[in-house]
């Protein structure tokens, strides 16, 4: 039945994308660890990380499209999912460091014995296991998304309402995390990184390994989103997103379908914080900060809402543009990403994926889920 | 009470409901027979989509007995339960999945498990294909089958979610001005189809349209303020010195 479901995620589109992808988990690494370095087409290992960690963006962007997208659910707080998936990954890192921190200390991290704390806090109990702590990346993100989901849906918030809501939730977190006293390092995170199983964390070939994991995991992350929108499921959830009071009337309970999508999108947010925490080898609260997750939502408008592969595309695309942008012109970025947005809406309502479907087949259609024009934007 | 609800499929008693002090429904008691169709009629705010919105739970409504069947009470229940037990409805306004397909929103509603996972695993049977070929063929969109349910005309939308309805193949039919925006040729043809829905299936419709309920042919309610005011063919409650009071003002 998962196979057979899985399968079912395979469309046209998605063959394309999981190549590309796999092509890239192989080619890139390959390029960084076997051509010379004067070579035209060597990727540095500042260019790998880099590029890895848009990868990770792509991922929260496909967790985002899968609510927003799909089910019209707009969130401000995935950001918060993203972080906690981080911080579970990172509380696994500083738990490999061992004695070779700056005070030696066998059990605790630095920050703690900076601190004078004596023992370990009880939920960094179980975080050296890395499969407690790959685990714990999924489920942490998921619990909460959980527990949110079922009050926030249960009792109809929709709309502004809810993404207040999440915009609260990721705000409320930015808070407790600063806190020296939460146990998470305060507002310096946690950072100093050793190792990842085993392997120097610094090294070229983890560097690589740990891009095409990167590549690996959103691939299948991108399949398994294909598969449930695609699914009868994926299209009860359009049905809400157009019309969810006529959904209720046709017998469908609207509330568990939301916290369905809603808890398996949260769930992959925090596969995308593991895997970006290792590469850029620091997270803290800042992940939190509202504007995080706002930003994600702006790369999936940018990309082509409700098409999967605009959320890619649109993640890539804005990152680079901010790497570039933040290093020749910094002090414009933010006017540059306003205006991004505020030219989308206007001018791409189905962004750039939707531009090219439209080129391509000179109609405005395309397997955009049908957003109508001027509803791209909340 | 149990005594006249007993083998009615509809049955309110005393039911009131109010918003902000007023009384949209006033003490409305009605029932219907298995295999029935009753058209309501009355004048704007008589409370026609108020109880339309108690009966399909969306309502609560303060005081009265709501009994489904004879002895479901439906006060207790939400939408999709009671859409689950097979009261299906039709909005005033046409409200089919815009962004989906025709065929699709047939899909959606055909009458299937409505589970999370259910639906995440589902793969569409022959029967459940042959059903939707059928009804599409009844609403007459065969031909638009592949096309969003946005590029709809009016009316086709109304037949659509006519279609949508029968897909659910519920035993009780609220359908709220069919003929709403319709020429008189598509009212007429609404009005065949309804009656041959009516044969299996019992039926409400709340109509504005006077030939329409006329082609209907059959026993009509008059809602005034909330409440019964009259009930017979359309003839008696037309000849009716009070309807023709609320109708053409006092």
């Amino acid at each position: 039945m998962i196979t057979g479901f899985l399968l079912s995620g395979f469309d046209r589109r998605a063959r394309w994308t999981v190549a590309v992808l796999a092509a890239l988990a192989l080619l890139v690494p390959a390029s960084n660890l076997l051509l010379p370095e004067d070579s035209l087409l060597h990727v540095s290992t500042y260019q790998l990380t880099l590029f890895g960690k848009y990868l990770t963006y792509a991922l929260l962007a496909l967790s985002v499209d899968l609510v927003w997208g799909y089910c019209g659910i707009l969130s401000l707080g995935h950001g918060a999912f993203f972080a906690l998936g981080g911080y579970a990954m990172g509380m696994y890192l500083m738990r490999q460091i061992g004695a070779r921190g700056v005070y030696a200390d066998p059990l605790l991290p630095d920050f703690m014995v900076f601190l004078s704390w004596k023992e370990l806090p009880w939920f960094w109990h179980g975080f050296d296991m890395a499969w407690f702590a790959l685990l714990m990346v999924m489920l942490v993100p998921g619990i909460l998304a959980f527990v949110i989901g079922w009050f926030a849906f249960r009792s109809r918030v929709t709309g502004v309402y809810l993404s207040i809501i999440t915009q609260a939730m990721t705000y409320a977190l930015l808070l407790a995390f600063f806190r020296n006293d939460m146990g998470f390092g305060g507002n310096n995170g946690l950072t100093d990184f050793k190792d990842i199983l085993g392997l120097p964390i610094q090294a070229p070939a983890t560097r690589a390994a740990l891009f095409a994991a990167s590549a690996l995991t959103l691939a299948f992350a991108y399949v398994i989103a294909s598969a449930v929108t695609a699914s009868k499921l994926g299209k009860v959830l359009v049905a809400v997103r157009d019309a969810e009071s006529r959904t209720r009337f046709i017998g469908y309970r609207v509330e568990r379908y939301k916290l369905f999508v809603w808890t398996l999108s949260a769930v992959m947010a925090g596969m995308a914080g593991a895997l970006y925490v290792p590469q850029v080898g620091i997270i803290n609260p800042s992940e939190f900060d509202p504007s995080a997750s706002i930003e994600a939502v702006i790369w999936v408008a940018v990309g082509g809402r409700g098409t999967l592969v605009g959320a890619l595309v649109g993640a890539v695309v804005v990152n680079f543009g901010k790497t570039w942008f933040t290093g020749a012109l910094p002090e414009v970025w933010l006017f540059a990403l306003g205006g991004l947005f505020v030219g989308v809406t206007l001018f791409l309502p189905r962004g750039i994926v939707g531009l090219f479907a439209r080129l391509r087949r000179g109609d405005a259609g395309g397997r955009t889920a049908g957003i109508p024009a001027g509803e791209a934007a909340p | 009470m149990s005594g006249v609800a007993e083998g009615s499929i509809l049955y309110l008693d005393q039911v009131s409901v109010s918003f902000d002090g007023f009384r949209a429904i006033n003490n409305l008691s009605l029932v219907l027979e298995p295999g029935e169709m009753r058209a309501i009629i009355g004048p704007n705010g008589a409370g026609k989509t108020t109880m339309m919105d108690i009966v399909t739970g969306k309502t609560r409504p303060d005081t009265g007995d709501v009994l489904f069947d004879g002895s479901i009470d439906l006060t207790r229940l939400d939408e999709a339960a009671i859409a689950n037990l097979g009261i299906g409805r039709k909005f005033q306004k046409p409200t089919v999945f815009e962004s989906h397909t025709v065929e699709d929103n047939v899909a959606l509603a055909l009458k299937a498990g409505r589970g999370v996972f259910q639906t995440l695993f589902h793969r569409r049977t022959p029967a459940e294909q042959s059903r939707i070929d059928e009804i599409l063929d009844t609403i007459r969109l065969t031909a638009r089958r592949s096309h969003p349910a946005a590029g709809l005309s009016h009316g086709q939308k109304q037949w659509l979610e006519i279609g949508m309805l029968l897909a659910q193949e519920p035993r009780l039919l609220l359908v709220d001005e069919p003929a709403a925006g319709m020429t008189d040729a598509e009212t007429a043809e609404t009005a065949e189809l309804l009656k041959r829905i009516a044969e299996k299936q019992s039926v409400i419709v709340v109509e504005h349209d006077m030939t329409f309920v006329r082609q209907l042919g059959v026993k009509v309610t008059v809602l005034h303020e909330g409440s019964v005011l009259a009930e017979g063919s359309l003839d008696a409650v037309s000849a009716n010195p009070r309807v023709v009071e609320v109708y053409l003002g006092r």
